[in-house]
C-alpha cells in the first residue's frame, strides 16, 4: 500500500513537469539548429545568435521594452508597497474594501478589457486637458504600472500578515515617529517581499502584449509586439535564438533569487531566535 | 553571571542595513521646512498614514474605476467617421438645454448578431474544459508538491513558477513547433509507427486547450499547493486508525478540505481564459470564434469602438459572478488566516 502511493505522486510529478518543460526545452535545442526549417534538424549552428544581434527592429524593440520594465517595475513597487501596507497595517479605515476590490481586480480581469478600457481613457484625457499627448512610452508604463501593482500588493500583503507586528509595535512604545518604524523596521523586514514583487512586475512589463498593444502609438512597438507579428506569419529561428537567451536569463535570475531569499530568510529567524532568547532572559 | 547582552527589540540588523537611509531621514526631519509642512498637514488632517492609502487609491480610481465608466459610456454611443471614431453621449442643444443620447442599438446589434453569441458561449465552452483540464493535471502535483520532503518541496515549487517568468508569448509560440502537421510531436508518433499519416493539430480547438492549460497551469497548481500543505495530516492518521482506506480517506477529507484551494485555483485559470486572445489567436484556426479575439477585431480590424466597448461591457457582466465568488473567496482566507 506504501509503495504504491509514492508511485502515482512521482508519476503525476515527472508527467506534469515533462510537460511544463519539454515545449521550452524544445525552443532551446531548436535555436543551435542549422535548417530554417524550426523542426528540421540540420546540423549544429550558433548563425541564428548572430542574426539575431544584427537584427535593428528587434533589438530597438527589446532596448524599449526594457526601459518600460525597469520603469514599471520601479512605480508599482512603490505604488503595490503603500497599498499592501495600507490593507494589511492600518486596520479598518474608509473605502478599505473598495481599495482591496481594485487591487486583485487587475489581477483576474481580461487583458483585452483593461487594454481597452485604459486606452478610452487616455483619448478621453487628451480631448479633455491635452495630457498625454499622443501614445507611447508614457502610456504604456502607466498602463503596466497599474497592471503590475496588484501584484506587489498582494505579495506585500501576504507579507505583512504572516509577520506579526511586535516589533513595530515595540518602537512606537519607544517613540519612534511612524515614518521612521516604516524605514527603520518595516522595509528591512518586508525587503524579500519587495524584491521579488520588482522582478515579477518586471516580468510581466516585459511580457506583455495585449494591454500594451492598446495603449502603445507609432513608433512604440515593444519586444512583445515585434515578436506576435513575426510568429503569425510562421516559425522563425530567430526568435528560439531569442526566447533561448530570455529563458537563459531567467533560469539564472530565478535560481539566485531563491537562493538569495532562502538564505536571507534563514538569517532573519536566527535573529527572531536570538532576540527571542536573550529578551526571556 | 553573564553580562546582559544589549536589548535586540530594536533590531540591530535592520539599522546595519540601512544607516544611509536614516542620517537621511534624521537630517531631512530637523530641516524647518519639514517641520512646517508637518505640522500644516497634520492640520488638514493629512498624516503621512493618510497620505500612505491615498497615492495608491487616487492611482487605481484614475486608472482602473475610470476607464470602466468610459468604456460603459461609450459603449452606448454611435459610432461617427472622426477621431476619436464614437459621437458624445453628453450634448449641449442651444441654451442650457443637456441632451443625453443613449443608444442601445450596440447591444441589440451584439444580441441579434449570431457572432457574438456564438463567440461568448464558445470562450465560456473552452474556457470551462481547459480549467477541468488544468484541475485534473494540476491537483495529482500539488498534492505530490505538498506531500514532498520539506527539503525538496521549495525546489518543486520553484520548477512550477520558473516556466511562468518565462514569456508567455514564446512558451506558446514553442507549441507551434511542436504542434505542426511536420512538428516535432508528429515526426516522434510517425518514428515510433503509432501513425502513418501526421495529425491536424495546429489550428485545432485542440491546440488551443493545450494552450491555455499550458500557460494556466501554475495558477492552478498554486493555490491548490498552499491549501494541500496546510491540511492537518492527523486527519488522515485518524481516518487510517478507524480503518479507513487511503483512497477513501483522500475522497472523504483530503478533498473536502481542499475546496477553496480547487475553486481559487479554477477561478484563476477560467476568468483570464474567458478572454483569452493570444492563444486563439496563435494556436487556433482563424475562424475559431473567441470573444476576446472579437473584440481585438472589432477595435483593430473595424475600427468600430462602440461595438468594442459594448462586446467588454457584456464580457464583464458575464465574469462579475466568478469574479465577485472569487473576491469573496479571498476575503475568506483573509478572515480565517487573521484568526
Amino acid at each position: 500500500m506504501n509503495t504504491r502511493i509514492p508511485i502515482f505522486r512521482t508519476a503525476s510529478l515527472v508527467l506534469g513537469f515533462a510537460f511544463l518543460y519539454i515545449p521550452i526545452l524544445s525552443l532551446v535545442v531548436y535555436s543551435f539548429n542549422k535548417s530554417r526549417l524550426v523542426t528540421v534538424w540540420g546540423g549544429f549552428s550558433t548563425q541564428w545568435y548572430g542574426r539575431l544581434f544584427q537584427n535593428e527592429q528587434i533589438l530597438d524593440a527589446a532596448w524599449l521594452s526594457l526601459k518600460i520594465a525597469a520603469t514599471t517595475a520601479t512605480g508599482a513597487t512603490i505604488l503595490g508597497t503603500l497599498a499592501g501596507l495600507a490593507l494589511a497595517r492600518f486596520g479598518a479605515f474608509k473605502g478599505r474594501a473598495l481599495l482591496s476590490g481594485m487591487t486583485t481586480a487587475p489581477l483576474v480581469m481580461p487583458e483585452v478589457i483593461t487594454g481597452l478600457s485604459l486606452l478610452l481613457l487616455f483619448v478621453a484625457l487628451e480631448q479633455l486637458i491635452g495630457w498625454p499627448q499622443g501614445r507611447g512610452q508614457t502610456t504604456i508604463v502607466i498602463a503596466h504600472i497599474t497592471l503590475t501593482m496588484a501584484y506587489v500588493t498582494v505579495i506585500v500583503q501576504s507579507r505583512l500578515s504572516t509577520l506579526d507586528d511586535s516589533l513595530e509595535e515595540a518602537a512606537m512604545d519607544l517613540g519612534a515617529r511612524p515614518a521612521k518604524i516604516f524605514f527603520v523596521i518595516t522595509l528591512p523586514i518586508i525587503a524579500p517581499a519587495l524584491i521579488s514583487g520588482w522582478l515579477l512586475a518586471f516580468t510581466i512589463s516585459l511580457d506583455d502584449l495585449v494591454i500594451t498593444s492598446f495603449v502603445s502609438g507609432p513608433g512604440s512597438s515593444t519586444l512583445p509586439m515585434v515578436i506576435f507579428s513575426k510568429v503569425r506569419l510562421g516559425v522563425s529561428p530567430d526568435i528560439n535564438a531569442l526566447a533561448s537567451i530570455m529563458v537563459l536569463i531567467v533560469t539564472i535570475g530565478v535560481v539566485l533569487a531563491g537562493v538569495m531569499l532562502s538564505r536571507q530568510e534563514k538569517r532573519r529567524q536566527k535573529d527572531m531566535a536570538l532576540a527571542a532568547g536573550t529578551s526571556t532572559k | 553571571m553573564i553580562a546582559p547582552k544589549p536589548l535586540r527589540a530594536d533590531s540591530p540588523r535592520s539599522e546595519r542595513s540601512s544607516p544611509g537611509t536614516q542620517l537621511l531621514l534624521r537630517y531631512l526631519q530637523n530641516l524647518p521646512p519639514y517641520r512646517w509642512t508637518q505640522s500644516r498637514l497634520v492640520k488638514w488632517g493629512l498624516t503621512g498614514r493618510s497620505a500612505a492609502v491615498a497615492v495608491p487609491y487616487f492611482w487605481l480610481l484614475l486608472f482602473f474605476l475610470v476607464p470602466f465608466l468610459i468604456v460603459l459610456k461609450i459603449a452606448f454611443s454611435d459610432t461617427q467617421i472622426a477621431m476619436p471614431p464614437y459621437q458624445p453621449l453628453f450634448q449641449w442643444a442651444g441654451e442650457k438645454v443637456l441632451t443625453i443620447k443613449l443608444n442601445l442599438g450596440n447591444f441589440l446589434f451584439l444580441v441579434e448578431d449570431n457572432l457574438y453569441w456564438k463567440a461568448y458561449m464558445n470562450s465560456v465552452k473552452v474556457a470551462a474544459i481547459s480549467t477541468v483540464l488544468c484541475l485534473l493535471i494540476g491537483y495529482p502535483m500539488a498534492y505530490a508538491i505538498a506531500r514532498a520532503d520539506a527539503t525538496r518541496r521549495n525546489m518543486l515549487l520553484m520548477m512550477v513558477i520558473l516556466p511562468f517568468w518565462t514569456s508567455f508569448l514564446l512558451r506558446v509560440y514553442a507549441w507551434i513547433g511542436l504542434l505542426k502537421t511536420n512538428g516535432l510531436i508528429n515526426n516522434f508518433l510517425m518514428w515510433v509507427g503509432v501513425i502513418d499519416q501526421p495529425i491536424v493539430m495546429l489550428q485545432t480547438d485542440f491546440a488551443i486547450y493545450v494552450g491555455i492549460v499550458y500557460s494556466y497551469l501554475p495558477f492552478m497548481i498554486l493555490p491548490l499547493y498552499s491549501n494541500l500543505e496546510k491540511l492537518d495530516l492527523t486527519l488522515l492518521e485518524a481516518a487510517a486508525d478507524l480503518g479507513c482506506r487511503p483512497f477513501k480517506a483522500f475522497l472523504k477529507v483530503t478533498l473536502p478540505l481542499s475546496k477553496p484551494g480547487i475553486y481559487a485555483g479554477s477561478m484563476l485559470v477560467f476568468i483570464p481564459a474567458v478572454g483569452e486572445f493570444v492563444i486563439p489567436s496563435l494556436l487556433g484556426a482563424p475562424e475559431s470564434l473567441m470573444i476576446g479575439k472579437v473584440l481585438w477585431t472589432e477595435f483593430f480590424s473595424n475600427r468600430d469602438w462602440p461595438v468594442a466597448s459594448a462586446v467588454a461591457i457584456a464580457l464583464l457582466t458575464l465574469l462579475v459572478i466568478p469574479i465577485g465568488f472569487l473576491m469573496h473567496l479571498q476575503n475568506e482566507e483573509a478572515r480565517a488566516a487573521r484568526r
